[in-house]
């Protein structure tokens, strides 16, 4: 980037050449990562409509499959996200009062949450494998219909339900991951004092991203975890 | 170039720096509208040689040239490639990229990082494309339908269907660098209602890309999932749905007809003020039918599917909303004639490019509404009247808007003048060799040739070679611009900052613009279009 060497003087470091100045800047950095999490939605959006049409269609195998996920290792797994993302508001309030040292602690915090929930979310991937739930030749699943002992589910249909959970899943551990270089990255700036309360413009959107990645798992756990689980 | 040996010239964008590492690097918008321009060109000349060999085995009706299996390969890889490796990105990632900072009067686009990562993302996405096509191609047809691309092909579906993935978070980054650029970074005084029509139809264009391309990723995901971890999410026979895929495919592949066109509008609406010398007659309108156009277009995927087996209902409330489409392409249409009425008409080649444009879009939007009928549909489903009509929207609408728009801004990007007589035959050419190739396939399909097989009836024949004739008369055309504009780029003509006389910011930085495109940020006090305070320059020819 070839900055001019006016514009360095005149303003921070960060400023990048082209931006009139830093308040345009973080304008448009926020307004991107808005528009890119719309984006998302969209992304996501093709498999919620999958397992809408799929779920309407064969709602008894969906709650038959949904009940073999395991409830505690799913609640737990969500109260880690949702812990992880007081850990990210907070940092973003640690940048705004310029607590250097906060900032960090923070930061690792939510990593290491991000990181428990990947592994949480491993183990619970590990287990369909040895029930053999995993879509595919080795598929196999043999459970009553609800309320008629005497007749078997569809296997097919309740492989369609463990195709969408791994997708789904699958999908958004991806953004986990992802999520976790990008506060890697985080960290390290912070460690290196790049952040002060005139400008945290990466914590923020870095902290957006990161919200919407939780919200989208507490649209899957439902979807996934709770059907039909109150009989 | 030989020029910048003199070390007196003006230092602008294209002589600050040398080298490769120079362009490789660069997060000039400009110079990464020219890496665009040289890499899509590349593609346009692949997917036109696989059309080429499309045309020879149609030559007569016997399967002479190619195997059958071949055949399916070619037709494949020449949508693939021409559609997301041509089209989608044509206008928006040269042109736009080119001219949406200066339009504005802002320094670069707001993420020029990020726009330059959009063009290695597509390079990315084109090596493995091509990868795909020398090991053996692709014989789904470009639209991937399941359960054949799923569970019974044999070619290499996975990879192409990761290149488009790729490829479309290029589509993806670039929407959103112009819809945070608009809303951002324009000079003082540019408000919403003084933005050139350019910029408002490219605005249309990244909401769709915006909103579409996400949808498209995930379900060519779902496909290389099913293939590669055998789901069952498309197999029929495991309770799937096919006609989910169809859906799901539709809903960015409609819409992304209008990624194509609505960029090519954008073109036209600039050209034809300037060459009639008025302001654009229905500003208003013509701005808000790009917006509209966006908003119906994602409304009427489902006329794809009007023989797939969706319920009567569903295919009736399709029929309605594409005919509702035609209402904002029509009012663009009536408000460019209207503004050549009375104008002062000159016949240059990008007029000549937009006269070619608007009347191969209505032939091809009229014949849409053919296909928008739910009877007559029926008939000409999956035959080459399909074929003629989505051909005279993306190449006689979007490539003619698209060469049409290179000639415009060429002086702008090069500081040259292309050779005007060569221009006015190769805009000739391409106009006559498009309508020989694809009137004639109007015909062939209400006759009742249908689309997608090497082999035909021998009465079908005269039109086919008829069709094939045109085809290499369309080739030569395209061939002349590349021609003359590598040459122009040494011996044409120095152009000044305004070689049209018209209006718009970017013609008020000199040609071509400085690395910063201004050197001072202008302040706009005045309404687009405002021609009747601009005096004609002396390049525009009068002879005639």
């Amino acid at each position: 980037m070839s900055d001019s060497p006016v514009a360095v003087e005149q303003h921070g470091p960060e400023l990048l050449h082209h931006f009139a100045d830093a308040e345009q800047q973080r304008n448009a950095a926020s307004l991107g990562m808005w528009i890119f999490l719309g984006t998302e939605i969209m992304f996501f959006g093709g498999m919620f409509c999958a397992y809408l049409i799929y779920r309407l269609a064969y709602y008894n195998e969906f709650a038959v499959a949904s009940r073999t996920l395991s409830l505690p290792i799913g609640t737990i797994n969500t109260a880690v996200l949702i812990c992880s993302s007081l850990t990210v508001a907070l940092s973003v309030r640690a940048a705004q009062l310029g607590k250097q040292k906060l900032i960090v602690v923070l930061l690792v915090l939510t990593l290491l949450f991000g990181l428990a929930f990947l592994g949480i979310k491993g183990y619970e991937w590990r287990e369909k494998f040895v029930e053999h739930h995993v879509p595919g030749s080795s598929f196999s699943f043999d459970e009553p219909m609800p309320g008629h002992p005497e007749a078997k589910i569809d296997p097919r249909h309740a492989q369609i339900f463990f195709s969408l959970y791994f997708a789904m899943t699958g999908m958004h551990a991806l953004h986990m991951i992802i999520g976790v270089g990008i506060f890697g990255v985080l960290i390290f700036m912070a460690w290196r004092g790049r952040f002060t309360p005139e400008y945290h413009t990466p914590i923020e959107i870095g902290g957006l991203y990161w919200h919407f990645v939780d919200i989208v798992w507490i649209y899957l756990f439902p979807l996934l975890y709770l059907i039909d689980r109150h009989k | 170039m030989a020029t910048a040996a003199f070390s007196h010239e003006r230092e602008h964008y294209l002589n600050k720096e040398y080298g490769i590492r120079s362009w490789l690097l660069t997060t000039d918008h400009k110079r990464i509208a020219l890496l665009y321009l040289v890499s899509i060109t590349f593609f346009f000349f692949i997917g036109g040689f696989l059309a080429l060999l499309i045309r020879l085995e149609l030559l007569t009706p016997a399967g002479d040239l190619v195997q059958a299996d071949t055949y399916n390969k070619l037709f494949t890889m020449h949508g693939q490639i021409m559609v997301f490796f041509f089209l989608i990105p044509s206008i928006p990632a040269v042109l736009g990229n080119f001219l949406v900072p200066l339009m504005i009067g802002a320094k670069d686009l707001a993420f020029p990082r990020i726009n330059l990562l959009s063009w290695y993302l597509y390079i990315l996405g084109g090596i493995l494309m091509l990868h795909v096509l020398l090991t053996g191609g692709v014989d789904t047809g470009w639209t991937f339908y399941t359960p054949f691309s799923t569970a019974f092909s044999n070619t290499k579906v996975i990879e192409a269907g990761v290149a488009i993935f790729i490829n479309g978070f290029s589509s993806i980054l670039t929407g959103l660098n112009f819809v945070v650029t608009i809303h951002r970074m324009r000079a003082p005084g540019m408000t919403f209602s003084r933005l050139p029509l350019f910029i408002w139809a490219h605005y249309a264009t990244s909401i769709i890309q915006l909103l579409g391309t996400p949808v498209l990723a995930i379900t060519l995901l779902l496909v290389v999932f099913e293939r590669a971890f055998n789901l069952g999410i498309f197999d029929p026979n495991r309770g799937g749905d096919p006609l989910l895929f169809q859906h799901l495919f539709w809903f960015y592949s409609h819409p992304a007809v209008y990624i194509m066109i609505l960029p090519a509008m954008a073109v036209e609406s600039e050209v034809v003020a300037c060459f009639a010398r008025k302001r654009i007659f229905g500003y208003n309108f013509v701005a808000m039918s790009s917006i509209a156009i966006a908003v119906f277009g994602f409304l009427v995927w489902a006329h794809h599917m009007f023989v797939a087996g969706i319920s009567l209902y569903s295919a009736l409330i399709f029929s309605i909303l594409s005919y509702l489409v035609a209402v904002p392409s029509a009012i663009k249409v009536f408000n460019w004639t209207a503004t050549m009425y009375k104008g002062s008409v000159s016949f240059t080649t990008p007029m000549l490019y937009a006269f070619g444009f608007i009347g191969l879009f209505t032939m091809g939007g009229l014949t849409g509404l053919f296909l928008a009928a739910l009877g007559l549909d029926v008939h000409v489903t999956d035959t080459y009247f399909v074929i003629a009509h989505f051909h005279y929207i993306m190449v006689g609408g979007a490539v003619m808007g698209y060469l049409g728009g290179l000639h415009f801004w060429w002086p702008k990007i090069s500081g040259r003048m292309y050779p005007e007589a060569w221009g006015r035959l190769a805009a000739l050419l391409v106009f006559i060799g498009f309508n020989l190739t694809f009137f004639p396939q109007f015909i062939l399909g209400y006759l009742g040739m249908p689309r997608r097989y090497w082999q035909y009836p021998p009465e079908f024949q005269v039109l086919n070679v008829l069709s094939t004739a045109g085809s290499t008369i369309l080739a030569v055309g395209y061939l002349l611009p590349m021609v003359y504009f590598l040459w122009s780029m040494r011996y044409g003509k120095i152009a000044d900052a305004n070689p049209w006389g018209a209006a718009g910011l970017e013609w008020m930085t000199s040609s071509p613009p400085p690395t910063f495109n201004f050197d001072e940020t202008p302040e706009v006090t005045w309404e687009a279009y405002n021609y009747e305070h601009i005096p004609a320059a002396a390049e525009v020819p009068v002879e005639r």
